[in-house]
């Protein structure tokens, strides 16, 4: 057996596992910590800054110095606490942040530079020259600094996200949170208990005189079906109204998960009730050396004896300023480990003085000044406090204890209160008032509500379990006796609150980050007063573990410096998450293409099958071009010509439609349009264009009236659903007098325009019911029909310029319907258009789009500005009528076209005139190569007092590629201004 | 994360609502001029307390609903229809 294992404790299977390429035997139940600490090996890492040699601190994942790397085949864990490691066959760990070995890490120079490095030191130092930061420093700290280094691979596992409900949700599994789960369990209620360890009992498990206890009380919440115990799981997140995040490590102790299961598991909790039960964590004492392998939290200590069977040391010197602390003490003794002596800086308290009768070295009124070694603890310089004769004590390991801070930081991020509470020196839950109970919904409960005590924690576990029950709890009547540990209520002696002894040496309050309490002092002496901009300047408490051991210790150090208390000091705030979440657990199974849901036409298959490329815009997919992978002009230009000279089809089923109907149906669009509907016939169709109340234009579209209280909205695809919540917030809540319905009948119907001059004469061939000749049906009319046999709509309408028709069937029939158009237009050669054809056109013919409609033009801006009523209100007719939206040199709509016309445009380049270089105009929206000549290039631009202007040369530059091209300012609609070509 | 009890869907996720804004205004009429629409359009009281807003359930019923919410503690006083 390793000498480093406690005799008669050595009691698990072996397991084999690795550190920096050393084979190493562990035991069944050990962490890598405890693993290593059981054979021996104290040096587990080096530090993020100075490289200063690291062990293990704490027992738990607040611990800031032992971090490791983790890799199994494919993947790649940095960062990992070697505490909450559990141990598998094959285990393969590495320390981290040290070059070439961790016994020789040369880059440890840093942490001889004396003080060098300190607070600031990457501010002051490296400035200028100008680009030296991006190419020289940043590279050059990256490598000197820094953790673990992730894989480049993708993550061979898989993740989820689980919803849970529950009414009562209990975070921690110790003393106060099994008391609370039991209560509200026996009282019916569904609840959740989380447990960040891999087994239940937070305190209890390293303590002896509670382990019947715990397993009894286990035994009963197995017994009750609505109660819920997930282990390996934390809580990293509160958000208020009683939702949580969870993480569940389900296979981080496996070699990799079974086939079967996800890596990590992240719940989103709603819980009804909350009993916040995370307990506390030991504080860390400044003190020159504080961070020298062998010196460890006292719990931590009690935690490797107990639980693992696992020696921290042979010989300690304790440093310890509350009663708390002895119970480590004893453990270590009983185990076989020497005490050299217990330091304490107090006045003998009851217990202390019983652990002195006890035959325990105590030195009362003592202080640790200094730790002695480099990689390992040889001993400690002792004082006797405000004198200045120190003697050396020799040991190999120091217990430091200076409190138990309570962990709040769920508490704070669900608002619930914190308060500094003098008998244990820290910042404990409070509440919640009636008031903030609404928002927190919890409830905190022992050591994190400052309750500390094992009988105390208890019993106020289980009131705060019956209360979130929803009980009336009474106090007076404390739970049977039978729930409660048979343990003696709480008499220990005060704390005596001790941030730092000041001595010759770096003594750390931020072991993860290199943070000293000089780094502090320097902070408030610069001006870095506030407790976030003296963590921000220093770095304090922004590692991984969240200066858990260290933070109120480095706040303390900081309220000293400017006289101050450090109850007015406080902590920094605590964001989620509070352990580090792996990006894989937050994406959960939305990777790759499931990362975002993509919408797919009717006829998508139709698309696919005939060669579109096809282009995402917002979730949908739409053909761009029909070429089987052309993405040149040519084919696009292809399929405008073949519109232009004959019949093209294209799929316009995205739009968004909403069915309006009722008694008000045309007052309403009156009202959401700034043109006019109820002057609109039935069997009509207009274009429509929709304001915001500001004046600037929202959306366009054109809207039919089928009847006289029922109309069909089109909107663009894009605002397809901003459209629809504008129209429902106005129908609902402005003018809820109106009598009107919307429907969203966007996915119900497929929607195809057939353009061009033979358009009518392929739909005449497979419509019935209905007169297409030009006097039966002209330009803007609309009306029911059968297409191909099937009911549907037809809408003259045109967005190419050309005759067109837009016809709409139910979205199940649309591929019937499609390809019964194909085949009526075969002798016409009707080919499919894509998205740029589409887009060419109406470049062409100077209509408006997304790059257009930008929310910033005004109806003028687009010379649209005669559509606005006259008479009757609609949504931004006060406020377009402000001076400043119909001034001269507003950005306006224009066409232009480049004086050497086969030069090509870019969408996005700016026009300037020649003689002002540098001074932006307006810019291209919009660019494409035309229908007419053989390369010529057109495009739309928004140009200052642009309407003014047509026939001006000016420069298209496009400095990221190098370009200035002549143009000539047109007028936007340069095919068919009179319109000929759709009313034909 | 709010949890919004909506009454026609009970407790959901904010994530379901759209905010609408300030539901104690409202829109000036036919009659009013810019000044009116201005006060309307731009100028909120941004209160550090209790609010009353406008939230579409567009993930539920499509219902519009007014909720009363206390903007710095998040505490929901009461949702009701328009």
């Amino acid at each position: 057996m390793s000498p480093h294992r406690i005799a008669g404790r050595d009691q698990g299977a072996p397991i084999r596992f690795s550190f920096d390429g050393e084979a190493i035997e562990g035991r069944a139940g050990d962490t890598l910590a405890s693993a290593l600490m059981a054979s021996g090996v104290r040096l587990m890492g080096r530090s993020f800054k100075l490289h200063r040699p690291r062990g293990v601190v704490t027992a738990g994942p607040e611990e800031p110095s032992a971090l490791v790397t983790v890799v199994r085949p494919g993947r790649r864990d940095v960062n990992l606490p070697a505490t909450m490691v559990e141990l598998f066959d094959g285990l393969e760990a590495h320390s981290q942040n040290r070059w070439p070995r961790l016994d020789l890490d040369l880059m440890s120079v840093t942490g001889r530079l004396g003080s060098l490095f300190s607070a600031g030191f990457y501010y002051k130092t490296f400035m200028g020259p100008q680009g030296a930061w991006e190419r020289l420093y940043e590279p050059l700290i990256r490598r000197a600094a820094g953790l673990g280094h992730a894989s480049t691979e993708a993550d061979p596992d898989s993740y989820e996200i689980v919803h849970a409900h529950c009414e009562v949700l209990v975070i921690g599994s110790g003393l106060a949170g099994l008391s609370a789960a039991r209560a509200a369990g026996e009282a019916g209620r569904r609840v959740i208990v989380l447990e960040q360890d891999r087994a239940f009992g937070g305190g209890a498990l390293v303590d002896g005189a509670l382990e019947s206890w715990r397993s009894s009380t286990l035994a009963a919440l197995s017994a009750m079906p609505e109660v819920r115990m997930l282990y390996r799981t934390t809580a990293v997140g509160a958000y208020g109204h009683g939702v949580v995040a969870a993480l569940e490590r389900v296979a981080d102790h496996l070699p990799e998960p079974e086939p079967f299961q996800p890596r990590q598991r992240l719940y989103v909790i709603r819980a009804r009730r909350i009993v916040l039960a995370t307990g506390a964590v030991e504080r860390l004492v400044a003190l020159a050396n504080n961070d020298v392998p062998g010196v460890m939290l006292a719990t931590a200590a009690r935690a490797y004896v107990n639980r693992h069977g696992a020696a921290p040391g042979r010989s300690a010197v304790f440093f310890v300023n509350n009663d708390e602390a002895y119970a480590a003490v004893r453990d270590l003794k009983a185990a076989g480990i020497a005490i050299a002596a217990v330091v304490d800086p107090r006045e003998p308290t009851p217990i202390a003085a019983e652990a002195e009768a006890a035959g325990l070295p105590v030195l009362f009124g003592h202080e640790v000044t200094a730790v002695r070694g480099r990689r390992s603890v040889a001993g400690v310089r002792v004082r006797k406090r405000g004198t200045m004769q120190e003697r050396a004590i020799a040991c190999d390991l120091l217990g430091l204890s200076g409190g138990y801070s309570p962990q709040t930081q769920l508490a704070a991020q669900a608002q619930l209160g914190t308060a500094w509470i003098e008998a244990i020196a820290g910042f404990a839950a409070i509440g919640p008032s009636p008031d903030a109970e609404a928002f927190s919904a919890m409830i905190p409960a022992g050591a994190a509500a400052g309750v500390f005590g094992r009988l105390e924690a208890a019993r106020h576990g289980a009131a705060a379990g019956a209360r979130a029950a929803g009980l009336a709890s009474d106090p007076a009547q404390p739970p049977a006796e039978a729930r409660e540990p048979a343990v003696p209520p709480r008499r220990d002696g005060p704390i005596m609150p001790l941030w730092e002894v000041r001595g010759r040496g770096k003594a750390f309050v931020d072991l993860q980050n290199d943070v000293t309490a000089d780094d502090m002092r320097q902070a408030a002496r610069e001006g870095y007063r506030h407790v976030e901009h003296a963590k921000r300047y220093t770095t304090h408490g922004m590692g991984t573990d969240q200066g858990r051991t260290g933070g109120l210790v480095g706040a303390a150090v900081l309220a000293a410096a400017q006289g101050r208390e450090v109850s007015a000091v406080g902590l920094s705030k605590p964001r989620p998450f509070v352990t580090p979440v792996s990006f894989g657990a937050l994406a959960g199974a939305e990777t790759g293409a499931h990362f975002k849901p993509e919408r797919r036409l009717p006829l998508h298959g139709w698309h696919e099958a005939h060669g579109a490329v096809f282009v995402r815009i917002g979730l949908w997919l739409r053909p761009l071009v029909y070429s089987g992978g052309d993405t040149s002009w040519g084919p696009v230009v292809a399929e405008a010509r073949a519109v232009r000279s004959g019949v093209g089809i294209t799929d316009v089923s995205s739009l968004g439609k909403i069915d309006v109907r009722g008694r008000d149906a045309a007052a309403f669009l009156d009202r959401i349009y700034a043109n006019g509907f109820s002057s609109l016939s039935v069997g009509k169709a207009r274009y429509g264009l929709m304001l915001r109340e500001d004046g600037i234009v929202f959306d366009d579209g054109t809207t039919s009236r089928l009847a006289e209280d029922h109309f069909i909205v089109t909107t663009t695809t894009g605002k397809a659903t901003e459209a629809l919540e504008h129209m429902e917030f106005h129908a609902q809540c402005v003018w809820p007098e109106l009598d009107v319905r919307l429907a969203n009948i966007a996915d119900h119907w497929a929607q195809f325009a057939i353009a061009g001059p033979r358009s009518r004469a392929v739909l005449s061939r497979i419509v019935a019911g209905l007169d297409l000749s030009n006097e039966g049906f002209p330009f803007m009319a609309a009306g029911e029909a059968i297409i191909a046999g099937v009911p549907g709509r037809i809408f003259r309408i045109s967005f190419s310029g050309e005759l067109a028709y837009e016809v709409a069937v139910p979205a199940g029939h649309a591929a019937f319907v499609w390809d019964a158009i194909m085949a009526a237009g075969e002798p016409d050669g009707i080919r499919p258009y894509g998205l740029d054809a589409l887009n060419l056109m109406r470049i062409e013919k100077g209509h408006v789009a997304g790059s257009e409609l930008n929310g910033q033009t005004t109806a003028a801006d687009l010379g649209l500005g005669r559509m606005l009523k006259k008479k009757g209100d609609f949504i931004g007719r006060a406020l377009a009528g402000r001076p400043a939206l119909a001034a001269a040199d507003r950005l306006q709509l224009v066409g232009l076209h480049p004086v050497n016309k086969a030069r090509r445009l870019r969408n996005g380049a700016h026009l300037v005139s020649a003689g002002e270089p540098k001074r932006s105009q307006g810019y291209l929206t919009a660019a494409c190569m035309t229908s007419e000549g053989p390369h010529d290039w057109i495009g739309l631009a928004l140009l200052e007092g642009g309407h003014g202007r047509h026939g001006e040369r000016m420069i298209a530059t496009s400095p990221v590629h190098d370009e200035a091209i002549e143009v000539e300012i047109a007028s936007p609609h340069r095919l068919d201004p009179e319109n000929a070509r759709v009313k034909a | 994360m709010l949890r919004i009890t909506c009454p026609h869907c009970g407790p959901r996720d904010e994530i379901e609502f759209r905010y609408r804004g300030d539901a104690s205004l409202s829109r000036p009429g036919p009659e009013d001029d810019a000044k009116a629409f201005q006060r309307y359009a731009y100028e909120r009281e941004n209160p550090a307390g209790m609010h009353l807003e406008w939230w579409l359930h567009v993930g539920g019923c499509r219902r519009a609903l007014k909720l009363q919410r206390d903007t710095a503690s998040h505490v929901i006083g009461g949702a009701g229809e328009p």
